[in-house]
């Protein structure tokens, strides 16, 4: 809910509405204090690594940057990362609907916990994350000999790949969902049902277009955080060059090798991606703090 | 809490089914993969691991850099959320964008990022180290690294109770005399008392647990700026996997009760502010 109430904030031009109010208005000094220290620390610790990440990426000039976003192991870690974001995102899609329509539509006992343990890959190191499965599917692990007597890979392959990924981006788009659902009370999907629509009828036409643009912004921060994800990757990958490395894993190849401009341009690539989820994520805030007049009567 | 009624809606065995199979299945058994290699080994085998002198300078470093990434991010982001909220400024729409940038930028990117801005050649770099700053390729740069990532958490916190909070409580205090100043350190810091903790709770456990941002810029020095994560992986590339299990047990703990917290804190802080968090 959060979310609503950022976007909410009246401030379009002039004076914002604390400014106005001579009881909430800070002195002139203070606003000059408070904004320079902020902005100036947003500068540094924000803005810097930014547009950091675009200026050495074409440090070497245009040639260097496409060319090394073309050559054949950076093509195959961009493959990789597509493939395991295009499995993740899926999955937790499904999963945070069905988790949010039990949390929020349903009382049961232990809904308070149930939230906390799908918050809980949140607050788990990712290195942790990629551990856990090497614990279960790698040589050492519980089906470790099994697997490998039946020749199937998990571990420095892509199914792990892929699991680390799905736990990492596990929670996003629940939590997005939950308290917007909740929020919204369950009398409109009653209010249908008590009308004669099937449960699905009231899923799809009901429940959907209520939540869509949380749900939209639930899906890009998945995909974001699915194909950025280093830490649980990189445990679980092995490392192969052109079979098992991902975008950021082959940021760091490069790096490590001294190709700055190499790892740069494809490190662009995903900062990219981060300003294009944030800037959906602005606009889905606008769209929940201004609904259109068929969205407030629906 | 739980009242027997009639369900209208269809699905829930179905949802709440399919949640806690999923959930079992990614998360619940995995982790438990922890704990059962964890009670499989002798004692000494496990204290030998989590407590060799290595591993404990790095829960030193760990949990110091991420306490006082922390509280910088508990001062300015409070100042950022302040000048957010509250006053208009050209760019503002874009500042209040931008602050969610360490949550979407891969911490790969991050990393690699702050240590091209910090190393002895860099951006910033090139004017700190001949003032004997040394930001990069040691613990100063672990802080650098927690503190980017830990401040979307602290400003996302503060910002919608800031917003909501009602002008009526600091114009009552400036009809009864108060100065501006009184009124701020009186009404409004208290009331955002427990956002900022929990924003302090969130950014710690988020920093406690960070890798990909951290290792670029930190030099991973033993002993001397190597972090908790690094360690499990650095157990795993000896193939001591006993010895990766041992100090991932101890992170997992730590995660636990620090979920624990956060979550006793948001509670608090909805109860005090009205709203959910």
């Amino acid at each position: 809910m959060s979310a609503v109430a950022i976007a909410a904030s009246p401030l379009s031009g002039g004076a914002s509405r604390f400014e106005r109010n001579p009881a909430t208005r800070d002195a002139g000094w203070v606003k000059a204090l408070v904004l320079t220290v902020g902005l100036l620390f947003f500068l540094i610790f924000l803005l810097m690594p930014l547009i950091a990440v675009f200026l050495e990426a074409f440090r070497k000039g245009a040639d260097v940057y496409f060319a090394s976003l073309i050559e054949p192991d950076a093509l195959s870690a961009i493959r990789l990362t597509l493939i395991a974001a295009a499995i993740a995102v899926p999955l937790n899609l499904v999963f945070g609907v069905s988790a949010a329509w039990a949390i929020a539509k349903f009382n049961f006992p232990g809904k308070q916990f149930l939230i906390t343990l799908i918050d809980l890959p949140f607050s788990v190191s990712p290195v942790v994350a990629g551990l856990i499965y090497v614990l279960v599917f790698g040589l050492q692990g519980w089906f470790g000999e099994w697997l490998s007597a039946h020749d199937i890979k998990i571990i420095f392959a892509v199914p792990a790949i892929v699991l680390a990924t799905v736990f990492v981006t596990f929670p996003f788009i629940a939590r997005e969902l939950i308290p917007l659902m909740q929020a919204q009370g369950r009398d409109e999907e009653e209010a249908a049902i008590s009308l004669g629509a099937s449960g699905l009828q009231t899923f799809w036409r009901v429940t959907i277009p209520n939540v869509k643009w949380a749900l939209l912004y639930g899906v890009i921060l998945t995909n974001a955080r699915a194909m950025g994800e280093f830490g649980a990757v990189s445990v679980v990958s092995g490392h192969i060059r052109g079979e098992t490395n991902t975008m950021p894993l082959h940021v760091e190849i490069l790096y490590n090798e001294y190709q700055f401009a190499a790892a740069f341009a494809v490190a662009s690539l995903l900062a990219l991606l981060a300003l294009v989820t944030l800037a959906v994520k602005t606009y889905v805030e606008w769209r929940l703090a201004h609904p259109t007049p068929r969205e407030t009567v629906s | 809490m739980y009242v027997k009624e009639t369900r209208v809606l269809p699905g829930f065995g179905l949802s709440l089914g399919y949640t806690l199979v999923y959930l079992s299945l990614i998360i619940l058994i995995p982790i438990s993969a922890v704990f059962i290699k964890t009670f499989e080994m002798t004692f000494e085998e496990f204290w030998s691991a989590v407590a060799s002198e290595r591993v404990v300078a790095s829960y030193k470093l760990t949990f110091g850099a991420s306490l006082l990434a922390a509280a910088i991010n508990v001062v300015f982001g409070l100042l950022l959320a302040w000048g957010i909220t509250r006053y208009t400024f050209p760019g503002r729409k874009i500042v209040d964008a931008l602050i969610d940038l360490p949550f979407a930028l891969p911490t790969a990117v991050a990393g690699i990022s702050l240590t091209a801005i910090y190393a002895k050649n860099g951006w910033l770099g090139q004017y700190l180290e001949p003032l004997g700053i040394k930001i990069a390729f040691g613990p100063a740069g672990v802080l650098v690294a927690l503190v980017f990532i830990g401040l979307p958490f602290v400003v996302r916190t503060i910002q919608p109770v800031l917003e909501d909070l009602d002008a009526e409580y600091e114009e009552a205090a400036a009809s009864l005399g108060a100065s501006r100043w009184q009124a701020v350190t009186r009404i409004v810091i208290p009331a955002l008392l427990p956002p900022l903790l929990t924003g302090f709770a969130l950014a710690f456990a988020r920093a406690v647990g960070e890798y990909g941002s951290v290792i670029f810029i930190a030099g991973n020095i033993p002993m001397v700026s190597e972090i908790t994560p690094l360690m499990i992986i650095t157990k795993l590339e000896q193939y001591d996997y006993r010895g990766a299990t041992a100090i991932a047990s101890v992170m997992l703990v730590i995660s636990f009760l620090l979920l624990l917290v956060v979550n006793g804190l948001q509670s608090w802080s909805s109860k005090r502010t009205g709203r959910t968090v």
